[in-house]
């Protein structure tokens, strides 16, 4: 059961054009900015990527979107990159935009086996456009699908070789749900252990639903809004 | 008049003790410096936390926790941190008690505007949409018109829809108003200074006034 992989070019080396993959992370907290260099460097295109943003203009999925090798984004927010919204506005890039909590649900879903789930978001709005609705106990819920990815390309803080993953603060957001909705899931680490080094309890995502492992090397962990308080002020 | 600091003040004292509260992005934010310290409440960030400190000291910024504006903060004693499912999760289920949010257009029935404006700007609705369709209590925190000067309290809402039927209060620079369920802007207080022909001539949706209206406290 060794999954280890050696660098993120080995572990993304059979990603091909046109598939579509899930890219963990939240503005650029918790990506896996090793996966992404590597699919910048392979060139691969007409991807179609489902992530909650789409990175800034220099960094992270902004990345991929200014060597144009993605087709369609499915985001819920991407307002801090002004070339997507360049390729969006322009018709370039084709974009869906969905509600943050069916982006993570719809990720639940393929991982915890479910075709589909009920919500409420987008109910009335122009997301429900084309979509079944279902009302239980009076009140009107969207059917959206789960999702059908490829790869499910994530970032933990601590892996085993197994596969097992625990991610770290804030940095956690959407990594655990795709990791589980990958048909393969690649994990970029900051600190590759063996087994039995991680508490069975402490585990965010069981190594079942983790096909590749490596240790990522020179995170850059850029912040976005860097925002602190004076000492004075305490 | 109020600056955004003063729709943040008023909006503060609509916080209960013991309330999950989400906070949006802009106005909204502020509102946790205005937070009674006696007062017991926990701040939801729909990234994966409950439990929002303040921002970390100078050298202290931590690139791993982070809130739904992206800014670097802290965590508390007896946070909690989960995933993005978990934490819409606990939305969906009503598990928040208060959502208060900006927006573009607030419509007499409730319904808001928030996301888009078609041709010229898309950022998309992040967690504005699941937030609206399952809050049992949303306030909006936003500037009365916009910068043209058009009212941004409309008999409909012109720009794409984040969610209908849901707005329950509003704070802006000149007023609160709550939203009636019948439909209508019912006039509650006016900012310190400003008159009732003001708001009036502000507010294109259905108005509401009755008896007198006092001015709000902030303080």
């Amino acid at each position: 059961m060794n999954k280890v992989f050696n660098n993120a070019d080995e572990a993304i080396h059979d990603i091909a054009d046109g598939m579509t993959l899930m890219l963990g992370g939240f503005g650029l907290c918790g990506l896996p900015e090793n996966c992404i260099a590597a699919l910048v460097k392979k060139g691969v295109k007409d991807l179609t990527c489902i992530s909650n943003n789409a990175g800034v203009d220099d960094f992270g999925i902004g990345l991929l979107l200014r060597q144009r090798q993605v087709k369609k984004m499915i985001s819920s927010y991407v307002g801090e990159n002004a070339e997507f919204e360049r390729q969006l506005l322009s018709g370039e890039l084709e974009v869906e935009l969905i509600p943050q909590g069916t982006l993570a649900t719809r990720c639940m879903a393929a991982g915890y086996g479910m075709p589909a789930i009920f919500t409420p978001a987008g109910i009335g709005t122009e997301v429900a456009i084309g979509k079944e609705v279902r009302n239980f106990n009076g009140k009107d819920y969207l059917m959206e699908l789960a999702f059908d990815a490829d790869y499910a390309i994530v970032k933990a803080w601590k892996g085993d070789s197994m596969g097992n993953l625990v991610y770290r603060s804030t940095a956690r957001n959407f990594n655990p749900v795709m990791a589980m909705a990958g048909k393969i899931t690649i994990a970029e680490v900051e600190e590759l252990v063996e087994p039995g080094e991680l508490n069975p309890d402490h585990i965010h995502t069981p190594g079942i639903y983790v096909h590749r492992i490596f240790k990522g090397t020179n995170y850059e962990k850029r912040i976005e809004q860097r925002t602190v308080r004076k000492r004075q002020d305490a | 008049m109020l600056d955004k600091t003063g729709i943040a003040k008023r909006i503060a004292k609509e916080i209960k003790d013991g309330y999950y509260v989400n906070l949006g992005i802009g106005i909204p934010t502020l509102i946790a410096n205005y937070i009674p310290e006696d007062m017991d409440v926990v701040l939801q960030s729909e990234n994966g936390l409950l439990g929002m400190g303040p921002f970390p000291f100078e050298g202290e910024e931590d690139a791993d926790i982070i809130n739904a504006g992206k800014q670097t903060i802290t965590t508390l004693p007896g946070s909690a941190i989960f995933d993005s499912a978990m934490s819409f999760g606990m939305i969906r289920a009503r598990k928040v008690n208060l959502t208060i949010l900006g927006a573009m257009e607030v419509a007499e029935n409730g319904d808001i505007a928030s996301w888009k404006i078609p041709g010229k700007m898309v950022k998309g609705m992040g967690g504005a949409m699941d937030l609206v369709a399952s809050a049992e209590n949303i306030i909006v925190a936003m500037q009365h018109v916009n910068k043209a000067g058009e009212s941004k309290l409309l008999p409909r809402c012109t720009l794409p829809l984040t969610g209908i039927n849901c707005v329950k209060k509003i704070v802006t620079e000149l007023a609160v108003l709550d939203v009636l369920p019948g439909g209508g802007f019912k006039l509650l207080e006016r900012a310190p200074g400003v008159s009732i022909e003001e708001i009036k001539n502000a507010t294109s949706g259905r108005l509401i006034i009755e008896g007198d209206i006092p001015e709000m406290d902030i303080n």
